[in-house]
């Protein structure tokens, strides 16, 4: 009977409102990617003599290494600080469960940025120093600057996911612990950790991902990872070796995606009980509390301050110096312009897929469902140079295009819409709309007058981490804006490759502002779900 | 005779290598409560399923109403079915109040709100117009939830489990309450559930449903005392199986003998259900009996006596006869009524279409 009622929601077939739409969406995903290995299979034999030469071993081994220093890193920071936040009484628990996520608005090259500025020689700390006679800091070009960096801003992608866990974590379960003797720490390392694992693991994906397609911070802080090393060899013309290191890239990242996969187990998720979930007691931290302020005053001072007041200086230097501010609107309204679209098109393409995924599990379904994540394996330089070579060969009308822009950004950002999507969905009990269904309504009406109503928080959770992700993406913005569009990703970018970082200061700040909107909203929905 | 609202005929259902239902008949007369029960996974829920339309059958026909639904190169959608639902979970919808929740499955036409006003008062849910799902006690949930499949007058009235979320009290209240809204409505209901007591007070007509099929199907009173097959008798109560034979025209077995039904020979390896209210004990130094257990029943004791054999029967006796364990005891039928007779399972002097009406 286990075997019948898995089986039960595969014996009706999807409505074709579903299916095709989810698979042209699915398709279009494709797209790049398989131009890409097309691209790649063209230029022949030659391919390997070009990787061979080029040092692509040396690349490999430092994008790995940074990968995992991130990662392990990400990790050290997150879990500690989410149990902080949700199962001790930390002074101030609320504020620091916003603050600690806030990170997320700070795009990749501003951080680099302000690690330059900051921490790099001749910098603000050394400002600071200079008259106790400090003559040096450490290096911050290179691995160690790449990974202080990117950790500092890519943490919250564990934190979230392990939060909702501990949060959501039956708290029955650690009470048995307790009452077969066990104490806190044992119950935590045997039970409560081994529980957090998938959402651990999910994050540490996440973190890996990032890093690994992560184009600005590497580049400001001169560490040579695959992401540059594209980028270099685009900007010589070197094409077929850009293509060819593009495709070692995905398949680095799916590489990474199956593994994750493989170790996840397959659950229910909706809720059938009517009666909440009692919260769990809280620890108390005694004198305790303050080591973990200190933690979390440190992290937050390092990832959050630091960025924003170095920012605020520079502006204000540069307001008093009489520099004008009126350009930046232009680009802070094509970024939102750009943003606003991909996330509309990214959500409704969503839609379909995340129906069919939870509702008619399938192969078929399967199939799709894993088409849309390619996005996450494929770093934004890359689906950038898929479009710019597929778009002067075969569809020069959308060359140099917001159209080619969107598609981009859609196809990067697809996974999380329909990540959202999917997680409301599962929320929301199939019995609902098989009710709505013996009561005369047809499926699209079902859809019209019960799914989507239940859905719409995760749909405009979906939107606003998609506006966000895109407001801060740069190379693909950088490649493939159309000449005279200028964002806030491309003006930074723009100024401190130039080395006016004064002038980045002010639309980096701007983005920061503009991104905190849509991250309030997710805080304040994440908050009111646990 | 009256209209049949549902027919089913040799409805089959597989998952895999598992027939969730296998060549089931059935049918439902108008204004009739046909209650489905059997333990879990016996595929109950699935028939229920086929029926509604959430499930596609493998093969055999539905009818709803005299029209057919499902059978060969027909599949009518679940919402073409004319068929109301009752979730185990009730399945509210959440983002509704009750008015909307009731209103939902009818048309937007003059006439709408008579409608829901109607079967507000047939369900006692007058006040509660403009509360949210969440709002509502769980009694009140499951009449709501009643209310809405009641509305648009469905053909057959299909009901999951309805009462396995509410506690025991509410439980035997909401039976009657069903039972009661059902009967004014003059609905026709199918319901499953795994519990005998709810089937026996709310069905007018028992299935009782093993592995997919049939086992018995027929009047409460009738699937009680006479049922057709061993797993009947066990299923709707303590039973206990006795070996018996035919002796001089007599049916004997270790607990004396009685008379024996037609149709046996002594050839015949039979069995006699013994039910523990068709045994008595007596305390006596030289009987054949010894009580292993007794269990406390308030107005009862059970007592689990072992017969020479090795056999065990069970004996229902007034909370009085208060007897130690271990103490050896006669044990003898009460003779109130003749025994039943099984062989291969199965009872009998049973017509051929008793168990597969």
């Amino acid at each position: 009977m286990v075997v019948a009622r898995a089986a039960r929601a595969r014996s009706l077939r999807p409505p074709a409102v579903v299916w095709v739409p989810a698979a042209l969406v699915a398709t279009g995903m494709l797209l790049p990617l398989a131009y890409l290995v097309l691209r790649t299979l063209g230029v022949g034999a030659e391919v390997w003599d070009l990787l061979f030469r080029s040092r692509t071993l040396d690349i490999l081994i430092r994008s790995a290494l940074l990968v995992v220093a991130v990662t392990g890193a990400s990790v050290a920071i997150a879990v500690p600080l989410a149990w902080l936040t949700v199962r001790t009484d930390l002074p101030w628990r609320g504020s620091w469960a916003i603050i600690t996520v806030l990170p997320l608005v700070i795009p990749s090259y501003v951080g680099g940025l302000v690690a330059v500025v900051a921490l790099g020689p001749r910098g603000v700390l050394q400002g600071w120093l200079a008259p106790l006679g400090v003559e040096r800091l450490p290096e911050i070009f290179g691995f160690p600057g790449a990974m202080l960096t990117l950790t500092l801003l890519s943490y919250p992608y564990v934190l979230l996911p392990v939060r909702t866990a501990l949060a959501r974590l039956d708290p029955t379960l650690e009470e048995t612990s307790q009452s077969l003797g066990k104490g806190t720490g044992t119950t935590f390392f045997r039970v409560s950790l081994p529980l957090l694992r998938p959402a651990i693991a999910a994050g540490a994906l996440l973190v890996a991902l990032y890093t690994l397609s992560d184009f600005g911070a590497v580049s400001l802080l001169h560490y040579e990872t695959f992401t540059w090393a594209i980028y270099i060899q685009y900007g010589y013309f070197a094409r077929d070796l850009a293509a060819a290191l593009s495709l070692v890239l995905v398949v680095l990242a799916l590489g990474m995606l199956i593994a994750e996969t493989r170790t996840r187990g397959r659950s229910r998720y909706y809720r059938s009980t009517t009666g909440g979930a009692r919260s769990p007691t809280l620890v108390r931290l005694g004198r305790w509390r303050w080591p973990a302020l200190a933690f979390c005053a440190i992290v937050v001072l390092l990832s959050l301050v630091m960025p924003v007041s170095v920012l605020s200086y520079w502006v204000a230097r540069g307001v008093s110096a009489g520099e004008p501010l009126l350009l930046l609107w232009g680009h802070a309204r094509n970024s939102l312009y750009v943003s606003g679209l991909a996330a509309v098109v990214a959500v409704l393409a969503a839609l379909p897929i995340a129906i069919l995924t939870v509702r008619y599990p399938g192969r078929i379904s399967g199939l799709l469902e894993r088409l849309s994540y390619v996005g996450f394996a494929l770093p934004g330089i890359v689906v950038a140079l898929a479009l710019v070579f597929f778009g002067v060969r075969y569809a020069t009308p959308l060359y140099q295009t917001l159209g080619l822009l969107v598609f981009a950004c859609v196809v990067l950002f697809l996974p999380t819409a329909v990540g959202a999507a999917r997680t409301s969905l599962l929320q929301v009990n199939p019995k609902l709309e098989e009710a709505a269904r013996s009561l005369g309504r047809t499926p699209l009406q079902v859809l019209a007058t019960i799914t989507l109503p239940l859905v719409r928080p995760g749909i405009l959770a979906g939107t606003a981490l998609v506006f966000l992700l895109t407001m801060k993406e740069l190379p693909a913005t950088l490649i493939l804006s159309p000449i005279g569009f200028k964002t806030l990703a491309t003006s930074i970018w723009g100024a401190t490759e130039d080395g006016f970082f004064a002038q980045a200061a002010a639309p980096a700040l701007l983005l920061i502002l503009a991104s905190s909107v849509p991250m309030t909203f997710l805080v304040q929905r994440g908050r009111r779900e646990a | 005779m009256s209209r049949v609202a549902v027919r089913c005929v040799g409805l089959t259902k597989a998952f895999g290598a598992v027939t969730a239902v296998d060549q089931l008949d059935l049918t439902v007369e108008q204004g009739q409560i046909l209650a489905l029960l059997g333990p879990s996974g016996c595929g109950k829920t699935t028939a229920l399923r086929l029926v509604a339309g959430f499930e596609a059958p493998d093969a055999g026909i539905v009818e709803i109403g005299g029209r057919m639904v499902a059978g060969p190169n027909t599949l009518l959608a679940p919402e073409k079915r004319n068929v109301g639902m009752v979730f185990q979970e009730y399945a509210l919808f959440p983002h509704l109040n009750v008015v909307d929740n009731i209103a939902y499955g009818l048309p937007r036409q003059p006439g709408r709100s008579d409608c829901v006003a109607e079967v507000m008062v047939l369900a006692s849910l007058e006040g509660l117009e403009k509360r949210m799902p969440h709002q509502l006690s769980g009694g009140q949930q499951q009449r709501v939830a009643l209310a809405r499949a009641l509305a648009p007058k469905p053909e057959v009235l299909l009901l999951d489990e309805p009462f396995s979320n509410l506690d025991a009290v509410l439980r035997t209240q909401m039976r009657q309450e069903t039972r009661d809204i059902l009967k004014a409505s003059g609905a026709t209901a199918i319901f499953v559930t795994h519990s005998r007591e709810e089937a026996m007070v709310m069905g007018d007509v028992l299935a009782v449903m093993d592995r997919g099929r049939w086992e018995q199907v027929d009047a409460p009173e009738r699937i009680f005392h006479a049922p057709a097959t061993r797993f009947v008798a066990t299923f709707m109560g303590i039973a206990d199986f006795l070996p018996a034979r035919l002796d001089n025209g007599a049916l004997l077995t270790e607990l004396g003998s009685a008379v024996a039904p037609e149709g046996l020979t002594a050839e015949t390896r039979a069995e006699v259900m013994v039910r523990p209210d068709d045994v008595t004990i007596r305390p006596d130094e030289s009987g054949s009996g010894v009580i292993l257990e007794r269990t406390f029943q308030g107005s009862f004791y059970l007592y689990r006596v072992a017969l020479p054999s090795g056999n065990v029967v069970h004996c229902l006796e007034p909370h009085t006869e208060e007897h130690a364990v271990g103490l050896r005891v006669d044990v003898r039928f009460n003779g109130s009524h003749p025994p039943l007779c099984f062989v291969d399972g199965r009872r009998l002097g049973l017509d051929h279409n008793g168990a597969r009406s």
